[in-house]
């Protein structure tokens, strides 16, 4: 298992606010939205330094989308930021018609998904969010797993053109992936190569993984370990290629079986090469308070969950 | 009808007269009966209500290249239709200044056609900017244009139509809250005031009150206009144009009849989403005298 070493922890959305900043000064066209969390969203950089090129909106996220797909037309290009919720649930049809249907450049940057949010409880953390974006004809969807991928992928969903969901977090996570590592959408990225199990994380899930393949290398397993960061386009060859090696799957990611990763790479090998298949994932839940840690154990969204994935799935190969 | 072969741009055309105008509304009614008797269904109530408004603003107001369309309109006036169900009138509209041709209207709602049910840009269709027909998301699109125009040192105007039922969206009102506060005055919105929705009368579905007193409230510059005559819309349309770049939007109430033109359609919601049979078309096609007729 090779090792992963890293100097800090970061939180994800920090990347995706250190990325806007610097398209700030790298892309002119550039625009930014919030709906009244510039804090929450780590925009501050950009609004300080590009005022007249970012947009407050208030507590109108219906009004953000609708205005975003406006400013494309005159060859803008829109990041809005909120939480991962109000970024999706709150405004789907808003983002159907005037965004996806429309084809519009809108880039829809979402902080806060998934069950790390923490003691706000339900109301404010989304499960839903990758199966309602990645739903949508023409949508692009990305849950990059630290610091430096975050910040790389603002970047580069900012040279690409077409409607893309961009989902990060709020908790510090260890930031190990390099910082000139290209980020290539719809590119999966191949963190240990292995030949007993193929596990594909995103997100948060990818640290748990790592972790998971060192325990899965004390007991003799050995794991090949792939950051899925683009659930859609899906990297469907690299993930074939992997299971056709391996003969089992493990997925882990925070967010609902129904509509996640999972059910996409579930799909895929389905029609291409069915094998036994596990899901690290929420299971037709709602979150509640908790600390992030507190939760990810509940819920079953850590490394042991991962292991214990791993060894059902082995047992089920043929 | 005649449009110049050699160039394809709308300067507003101060010499064309009401007149004529007319003769082009007349035109353009007879297209909306057609179209939506041709496939028994669309929305011809609101769509004829609306002619005098978007004849007005493609064949008068607005500064716009059909040919070769441009998805970005740099330096165009542009337009949104935010009720996406009146795209007949739009449909014919586009067709008759020169965005396609006209005997596209034909394909209207019909399979593999640019001409869907409601607008969309999903076939290309020259002219279209935005989806519509979900209701209460023009106004936000609208505004985000206009806003790009002033990032480009874009002097053109935005211009954007609404259903007053389509007033009953809570998104219209965030906008309506946001485009004041912005300093958005290159905006001219439109209401389709001709009070009637899908259900009945909208003072009996959901009452909208007094508009006027609400948008200023929010703060906006409001015009009230009767929108079945030219010669009152184009006055008011004159003023709104005189009101830009005050650091306010501009909303006209357009007062409306639905159906407007031909006589057994006009001042009831019936006909919001019916087609005519064929012999009410008839019937609607001798209320509708144009000098000379070009059908598609």
């Amino acid at each position: 298992m090779k090792d992963f070493p890293y100097t800090e922890s970061k939180d994800t959305r920090s990347g995706f606010g250190a990325g806007l900043h610097e398209l700030g000064r790298t892309n002119p066209n550039v625009v930014a939205l919030c709906a009244d969390l510039i804090g929450s969203l780590k925009m501050d950089a950009f609004v300080k330094d590009f005022p007249e090129r970012f947009f407050q909106v208030g507590i109108a996220e219906a009004n953000m989308m609708g205005l975003a797909a406006g400013l494309t037309i005159g060859g803008k290009i829109p990041f809005t930021g909120t939480f991962a919720n109000f970024s999706t649930g709150r405004v789907y049809d808003q983002i159907r018609q005037s965004i996806a249907y429309s084809g519009k450049n809108v880039k829809i940057c979402a902080s806060h998904a998934g069950l790390t949010l923490g003691e706000d409880g339900a109301t404010h953390q989304i499960l839903e969010d990758i199966g309602l974006m990645k739903m949508l004809p023409h949508m692009t969807v990305i849950n990059p797993c630290d610091y430096n991928q975050t910040k790389a992928a603002t970047l580069a969903i900012a040279d690409y053109e077409g409607p893309v969901y961009l989902r990060f977090g709020r908790p510090v996570v260890p930031n190990f992936t390099p910082a000139d590592q290209q980020f290539e959408i719809g590119k999966g990225v191949m963190l240990n190569e292995g030949a007993d199990v193929s596990i594909f994380a995103t997100g948060h899930l990818v640290w748990k993984a790592i972790l998971a393949g060192k325990l899965l290398a004390d007991k003799g397993i050995n794991a090949e370990i792939i950051n899925i960061h683009t659930i859609k386009p899906l990297d469907a060859r690299m993930i074939l290629e992997s299971a056709r090696k391996t003969r089992c799957v493990v997925t882990a990611e925070e967010h609902q079986m129904n509509g996640g990763l999972g059910d996409s790479i579930a799909q895929l090998l389905a029609r291409e090469e069915p094998l036994p298949l596990e899901m690290v994932a929420v299971n037709d839940s709602f979150g509640e308070s908790g600390t992030p840690d507190q939760l990810m154990e509940k819920y079953k969204l850590n490394e042991a969950a991962i292991v214990a994935a791993v060894e059902k799935v082995m047992a089920r190969r043929k | 009808m005649a449009q110049s072969t050699t160039s394809k741009t709308h300067a507003p055309e101060a010499t064309k007269s009401v007149a004529e105008l007319k003769q082009i509304a007349a035109q353009v009614r007879r297209d909306i009966v057609r179209m939506v008797h041709a496939v028994n269904s669309g929305h011809p109530g609101g769509s004829l209500g609306c002619t005098e408004l978007l004849v007005s603003l493609y064949f008068k107001v607005m500064k716009h290249t059909p040919e070769p369309f441009d998805m970005d309109g740099i330096g165009q006036d542009l337009f949104f239709l935010s009720n996406g169900h009146i795209s007949p009138v739009f449909y014919s509209v586009l067709a008759r200044s020169g965005y396609f041709p006209v005997s596209e209207l034909a394909t209207f709602r019909k399979l593999n056609s640019r001409l869907q049910g409601h607008p969309a840009t999903h076939e290309h269709l020259p002219g279209i900017r935005i989806a519509s027909g979900s209701l209460g998301q023009g106004l936000s699109v609208a505004t985000g244009a206009a806003q790009a125009k002033k990032l480009n040192g874009d002097n053109s105007t935005v211009f954007v139509l609404m259903g007053d039922g389509e007033l009953q969206e809570g998104q219209i009102w965030e906008a309506a809250l946001y485009a004041p506060h912005h300093k958005v005055d290159n905006l001219i919105a439109f209401v389709d005031r001709n009070g009637q929705q899908i259900d009945g009368p909208t003072d009996k579905i959901g009452g909208l009150g007094d508009l006027r007193a609400k948008f200023e409230a929010f703060g906006w510059r409001v015009l009230e206009t009767d929108g079945n005559q030219f010669e009152t819309l184009l006055p008011t349309i004159e003023e709104a144009q005189s009101l830009l770049g005050q650091g306010v939007p501009v909303m006209v109430l357009m007062d409306t009849e639905m159906g407007f033109g031909i006589d057994f359609m006009m001042g009831s919601h019936k006909w919001h989403g019916v087609a005519p049979n064929d012999d009410q078309l008839a019937t609607a096609l001798l209320q509708l005298e144009v000098e000379k007729a070009s059908d598609y």
